[in-house]
């Protein structure tokens, strides 16, 4: 296609000052996490990257103190790791087999049930968070991962992304397995989850990052240090800043946003054609 | 559904169970609790509560601050839609003319999508912090009188770029998909029936992305609705004087800071019925667009 060097010109132009605009706040936290919290408070946030990144990010890493808790960021990583691969892993298993049930059987509760499981896209955990933080109390869940994690699987969008990707899986395949005498469970596991392999994949890629991001629900119901996620250290270490007359602690903040981040953006980066056919494919 | 299946067993209770399980336990019974709190008035210690029907609703609706909170959300949403809509279309649109380094663009404007809301608050309220932020001293120093900290509508607007900043890239990437399924020839067709880009982008391919268009609409709204809590509670906690609260923030402070359950359970519901409105409209779109 002809294109005039202008146009060309100005295309690049464009997408420089956009992609600047993207990278430049990460990179200024990045750049103002490798110098002294005294340099900072004197000279502001830096551009040019400092001499203090070992002493920032291992104190961070290792020390509870620095992260104003009695957990360090490697605790708060591996928190976050479990929060976001446990969503991740039940919410494709479960999403998988629900979905299984509505598009291949005819069974006498399939409509009720389809409705019920309908109605959770309705109410995002956000609308009934207060109830839901009594019915986890109840249950003497706070302060556990199944407390964190199960609440959140609450939600169907999985399912719905599952049921829309079987449903353009020809029929041809499910005659077939039949005439050579598979039943459902073998149909499932032999033909089904097989054929699924690069939506399973795309899907658990979001929703890693979906549940590695999650703040509200985690913020609430782990009141203990030893549950928080990274996300929640952000909030923890922010709140602290001001505190005891010190100069506060920017570069150490900024050292724990870059590592709540960069997890998420490898995999989004990694894996970002899976990525980019999941959100595409399965939410249009 | 599918013409074949399965005759009837137990398999397929088998398989749809645990989800039913969860939902039950982690949805539906936080659900109706929440409508049951709503009609109840609880004293202050959560000794005792008594049935008062609409009361806690009318308390709501007629109170000021949940108005202007409804208001500020309606606008919130609104300006961060169609703001992030519209910077993304316009690079997605330029990314998808530029045949050298298209894939670099690519990644560098979609990583975004894997910033936590709140990671993105606190960058964005350190960009603007008076101490040291960049931000702030540049408006200043261009002769705004720039104070988020006192003035409703600098708070907001800060707000406001961040949640932007932050949704920009997963606009991006369904523009820039939609962008890359139109056909070829119907391109080149278009470059040889019209020589202005602009013309061209108004009559041939914006028609064409209208259905992503207000798909992405609908994301960004609930979007703006429920994912911004983090941007929120990091950068500006509501302030100056609830100014910037969402009603998902709102029912947060209330029900959990300030201890009122039955206003926060009403709170909760209204918003309930606010989101099933534009999610059946969102279902009913899809469903319809997946089927031609």
């Amino acid at each position: 296609m002809y294109q005039s060097k202008w146009r060309i010109f100005t295309n690049h132009t464009i997408l420089v000052l956009g992609s600047l605009f993207m990278i430049l706040p990460v990179w200024i936290a990045f750049a103002s996490s490798t110098h002294t919290r005294e340099y900072i408070f004197q000279n502001g946030l830096q551009f040019l990257p400092g001499g203090e990144f070992f002493t920032n990010y291992g104190a961070i890493l290792f020390d509870a103190e620095a992260t104003k808790g009695r957990v360090t960021a490697l605790e708060m990583l591996f928190n976050s790791m479990v929060l976001g691969l446990g969503f991740a892993i039940g919410k494709v298993i479960i999403s998988m087999m629900a979905a299984y049930a509505i598009v291949y059987f005819r069974f006498k509760l399939a409509v009720p049930l389809f409705w019920i499981i309908f109605s959770t896209l309705l109410l995002p955990l956000e609308v009934r968070i207060v109830p839901s933080y009594e019915v986890v109390a109840n249950l003497g869940l706070l302060n556990t991962y199944t407390g964190l994690i199960l609440p959140l699987i609450a939600s169907a969008t999985g399912t719905f992304f599952f049921r829309q990707f079987y449903r353009s899986v020809p029929d041809e395949l499910l005659e077939a397995a039949r005439l050579d005498g598979a039943g459902p469970i073998r149909f499932f596991i032999d033909i089904l989850v097989p054929l699924s392999v690069t939506m399973i994949a795309a899907i658990f890629i979001i929703m890693f990052v979906v549940g590695w991001n999650q703040y509200l629900w985690p913020l609430l119901m782990t009141t203990d240090d030893q549950l928080y996620t990274i996300v929640i250290g952000i909030k923890q270490v922010y709140n602290s800043l001001y505190e005891g007359g010190q100069i506060p602690q920017f570069p150490k903040a900024f050292a724990l946003t870059i590592m709540a981040s960069v997890p998420p953006v490898m995999v989004v980066v990694i894996f970002q054609r899976m990525f980019v056919k999941g959100l595409v494919e399965t939410e249009k | 559904m599918k013409r074949v299946q399965f005759e009837h067993s137990a398999v397929p209770y088998l398989f749809i169970a645990p989800q039913i399980l969860i939902i039950c336990i982690f949805f539906l019974w936080p659900a109706v609790q929440a409508l049951y709190q709503s009609f109840l008035l609880e004293d202050a210690f959560g000794m005792s509560s008594q049935f008062v029907w609409f009361r806690n609703f009318e308390d709501v609706l007629s109170s000021s601050s949940w108005t202007r909170s409804a208001i500020f959300t309606v606008v919130f949403s609104v300006l961060v839609s169609v703001l992030s809509i519209a910077i993304s279309l316009f690079l997605a649109v330029r990314a998808d003319e530029v045949i050298r380094g298209a894939k670099s663009y690519k990644t560098l404007l979609m990583w975004g999508y894997a910033i936590a809301p709140p990671v993105a608050g606190l960058l964005g309220i350190m960009m603007f912090n008076p101490l040291m932020g960049d931000l702030y001293k540049a408006f200043n120093s261009f002769g705004f009188e720039f104070n988020h900290i006192e003035n409703a509508n600098d708070a907001a607007f800060i707000v406001i770029l961040i949640a932007v900043w932050k949704q920009v890239s997963v606009n991006f990437i369904f523009f820039l998909s939609g962008l890359q399924g139109i056909p070829k020839s119907v391109q080149e067709a278009a470059t040889l029936d019209c020589k202005s880009p602009e013309r061209r982008f108004w009559t041939i391919t914006f028609p064409l992305l209208a259905p992503t268009t207000f798909f992405l609409l609908v994301i960004n709204l609930t979007y703006a609705f429920f994912e911004t809590f983090g941007i929120i509670d990091v950068s500006t906690k509501g302030a100056p004087g609830g100014s910037t609260a969402t009603l998902v923030y709102k029912v947060y402070v209330d029900g959990f800071l300030g201890a009122d359950m039955g206003g926060s359970a009403a709170q909760s519901v209204l918003l309930m019925i606010m989101v099933s409105v534009l999610t059946v409209f969102q279902f009913r779109f899809i469903e319809r667009k997946v089927h031609y």
